[in-house]
């Protein structure tokens, strides 16, 4: 039977088991729409305030659950908004599809109303992307896209289709199965050995792993090699959930805004094993002083990883699941004790250094900003403390997925959330993308059926919590916790430091009441100034079923520590503020 | 520095020469030249690369290559095992004292003259990047109008092939 445009594309999804899609309609998907609406059984569209959004969340429901997320705009500007998220999800190898409309064939390449060359502008922030001219080729193209973005390293992928592919018609046949990724490619058994032989040598190994860990579904192989070979861990951002918070082994993640343990074992190891992990300069700090002391061993799915940041002495491609699971056949059982003992003594070190840290932000004087801490009449010492916050909300938040903003609060959550699953603390690593987490955390959450929690800024929630109206709309179980200072804290912790204080634009001043936005779009909300006051309101958000908001003010001047300057090493860690 | 050369099969379809051309733009790749062509199954065109650098940039440059999905195959081409040419067309002033002295180059060169009028001629020479070189160097005191060089092809000596998958 001959069907139109519209309704393969919405087969396809169906068939390649895509149960909700994120999207906003317009002139040139509204065919596409129609189908939505007469499948709407079959398949869930979530409508959110604007395409960055669905962006965001079809990014989030991908990350929160290893499944292709999937997008749909109209051609033009609906188009163009999703680019930031669509490049959120290539830095961070996120598996997705996006589909959009576009003009009618004949009008292509003549200015038309709305029309954008997106293939052309998502070239280079897409594994791959198509144009689909002929209605006989639309299934399969869709097919291939589902089948490129979950293969090998996963990343998104782009079909644009124009409104006359879409209306015409052709024969259908539904496939039985999704389609299958293409086969892995396996680590060289001979460079596995060599590998081994490194390892069996080193006596002061360490593990560093990456978001390929989490997307390899190589947990358990990561943990059984750091055990055998008794080897710390540490990871970058996109590593973090891979390994339980508390496992003994693991201590924190590394680099710029790493855990002082973590980087400083790295520096110190003779041999560091890289696993699923790119070394990006916000984890590797300075390149040319970062592989000073050890030899590398580094396995990735993806061979132009390989030497492309850091050389390596023994790189090897390959599936990282089979690649770990073979390599702990390789090695000897070992034990490092004395290694061992640095490792506790650097653990106590920086535990010595964080307390001091944390108590050495009292003793500088607020300047005279404008920021909410400063109106409160709260003492200094009994002011909400970023870690605490963290800490109160883990308390309550059970298994909720954790999501976060970028800045200051994003870095605060990463090194003090205790995490216990993979795929459970989402966050823009690659890209840095403020505004990423209110999408993300919806997306997240309509794939989980479980609570997101996002931790957000004043800074990062201003720029997409139009998105507060799809949460409540959708009825979405979420916990956004603002961590509002009234600056834009990252680049004031850089102005403070490198640039004489010269706080250009990152001090707010606004006049913003976010309980009294948040109540406008229909969520709960209640503002925060002391510990005591965020128990309550976490208790009573997380037992809400639905979007609630929690205002946190935080003085403006916490720092996020420690801190390897940009293009510094770890001999210029800053873990205190004088 | 040395120069390599790349041959690259990709899917004859359109935009691929965009892919290939904006990842050495968007990962600051320098090339000298690149050429594209149809190849022996329609299906497939043959993209051939030349660049200056070191061990670690070519190293880069292919795997960020084969990363692409329209590509089929690439292989780095031994110099010295590799046909190498390149075609130029030349317009030169012609007048009554220079036009012996281009003749005379014209011939040691084995270019051919493929257009001559009385105030300009096109001289056609196909050959390796030096020997190119060469000639617009011995052309330039006659006066050179214009001219267009099409970037080097190359193929392997003997056997080997790159494949065109079926």
């Amino acid at each position: 039977m001959k069907i139109s445009g519209a309704k393969i594309v919405v087969e396809t999804l169906i068939e390649q088991g895509c149960d909700t899609v994120f999207g906003y309609p317009g002139g040139q998907v509204i065919n596409l729409f129609d189908e939505l609406y007469l499948c709407r059984d079959r398949i869930d569209h979530v409508l959110t305030a604007h395409e960055q959004g669905a962006s965001h969340a079809a990014d989030g429901y991908a990350r929160a659950t290893g499944k292709v997320g999937v997008v749909i705009a109209t051609s033009g500007p609906g188009a163009t908004n999703l680019v930031t998220g669509i490049a959120t999800a290539y830095l961070d190898s996120v598996p997705m599809v996006a589909i959009t409309g576009n003009v009618p064939c004949s009008l292509i390449g003549r200015d038309s109303f709305q029309e954008v060359d997106i293939v052309g502008v998502t070239m280079p922030i897409t594994k791959h992307n198509f144009i689909v001219k002929d209605i006989n080729d639309l299934a399969d193209t869709i097919r291939m896209a589902f089948k490129i973005a979950k293969s090998g390293r996963p990343g998104p992928v782009l079909v644009d289709i124009p409104k006359d592919v879409q209306v015409a018609q052709c024969e259908f046949e539904p496939k039985a199965q999704p389609v299958i990724p293409y086969p892995i490619s396996y680590a060289s058994e001979d460079k596995l050995k060599k590998a081994a032989e490194l390892i069996n040598a080193s006596e002061r190994p360490y593990i560093y792993f990456g978001g390929g860990i989490i997307s390899g579904k190589a947990s358990d192989e990561l943990i059984s090699l750091a055990e055998k070979i008794d080897a710390p861990m540490g990871c970058s951002l996109m590593g973090l959930s891979a390994v339980p918070t508390d496992h003994p082994h693991f201590l924190g993640m590394q680099g710029m805004h790493g855990h002082y343990a973590s980087s400083v074992a790295e520096d110190e190891a003779d041999l560091v094993i890289t696993l699923g992990a790119r070394f990006s300069d916000r984890a590797t700090g300075n390149k040319e002083r970062f592989a000073k002391n050890f030899k590398i061993i580094h396995i990735d799915i993806d061979g132009a990883e390989l030497h492309k940041n850091i050389a390596a002495d023994i790189a090897v491609r390959g599936d990282i699941k089979d690649a770990a699971s073979r390599l702990i056949e390789l090695v000897e059982k070992k034990e490092h004790p004395q290694w061992h003992e640095r490792i506790e003594e650097l653990r106590s070190e920086e535990k010595l250094r964080t307390e001091s840290a944390l108590k050495a932000v009292y003793k500088k004087e607020c300047g005279n900003c404008s920021a909410p801490c400063d109106k409160t009449g709260i003492p200094a010492d009994q002011r909400l403390r970023p870690f605490d916050i963290v800490d109160i909300i883990s308390e309550n938040a059970g298994d909720a997925v954790v999501v976060t903003d970028v800045g200051q609060h994003q870095m605060w959550a990463a090194q003090r959330y205790p995490l216990t699953k993979p795929r459970t603390f989402l966050t823009s690593g690659g890209l840095g993308t403020m505004g990423f987490g209110m999408g993300a955390a919806i997306g997240a959450a309509k794939a989980t059926g479980k609570y997101s929690v996002l931790f957000t800024g004043d800074g990062s929630f201003g720029m997409n919590l139009n998105e507060l109206a799809t949460a409540v709309s959708q009825n979405i179980p979420l916990v956004i916790v603002i961590m509002n200072n009234g600056v834009l804290g990252m680049v004031r912790q850089w102005q403070t430091l490198f640039f004489d204080k010269h706080y250009s634009n990152t001090t707010l001043d606004r006049k913003t009441d976010f309980v009294k936005v948040a109540e406008a779009f229909g969520a709960e909300a209640v503002r925060c100034y002391t510990a005591e006051e965020l128990r309550n309101a976490a208790k009573k958000a997380f037992a809400c079923n639905g979007t609630y908001v929690i205002d946190c003010v935080v003085d403006c001047d916490e720092f996020v520590l420690p801190m390897l300057p940009p293009g510094g090493s770890i001999d210029d860690i800053i873990t205190e503020i004088k | 520095m040395d120069q390599y050369v790349i041959g690259v099969i990709v899917s004859n379809v359109s935009g691929v020469l965009s892919r290939v051309s904006g990842m050495f733009t968007r990962r600051g790749f320098n090339i000298d030249c690149l050429t594209v062509g149809e190849t022996e199954s329609s299906g497939f065109s043959r993209i051939t690369v030349a660049f200056h650098g070191d061990k670690e940039l070519k190293t880069r440059i292919v795997q960020q290559l084969e990363k692409l999905h329209d590509v089929r195959e690439v292989e780095v081409l031994d110099k010295n095992d590799t046909v190498i040419r390149e075609l130029l067309l030349i317009k030169v002033r012609n007048n009554s004292e220079s036009r012996q002295d281009i003749m005379t180059a014209v011939e040691i060169f084995r270019s051919k003259i493929v257009d001559y009028s009385p105030t300009a001629l096109v001289c056609e020479l196909t050959g390796e990047t030096s020997k190119i070189d060469a000639f617009i160097e011995l052309l330039k005191p006659y006066g050179i109008m214009e001219m267009c060089r099409t970037g080097i092809v190359a193929l392997e000596r003997g056997e080997n092939c790159l494949k065109t998958a079926k």
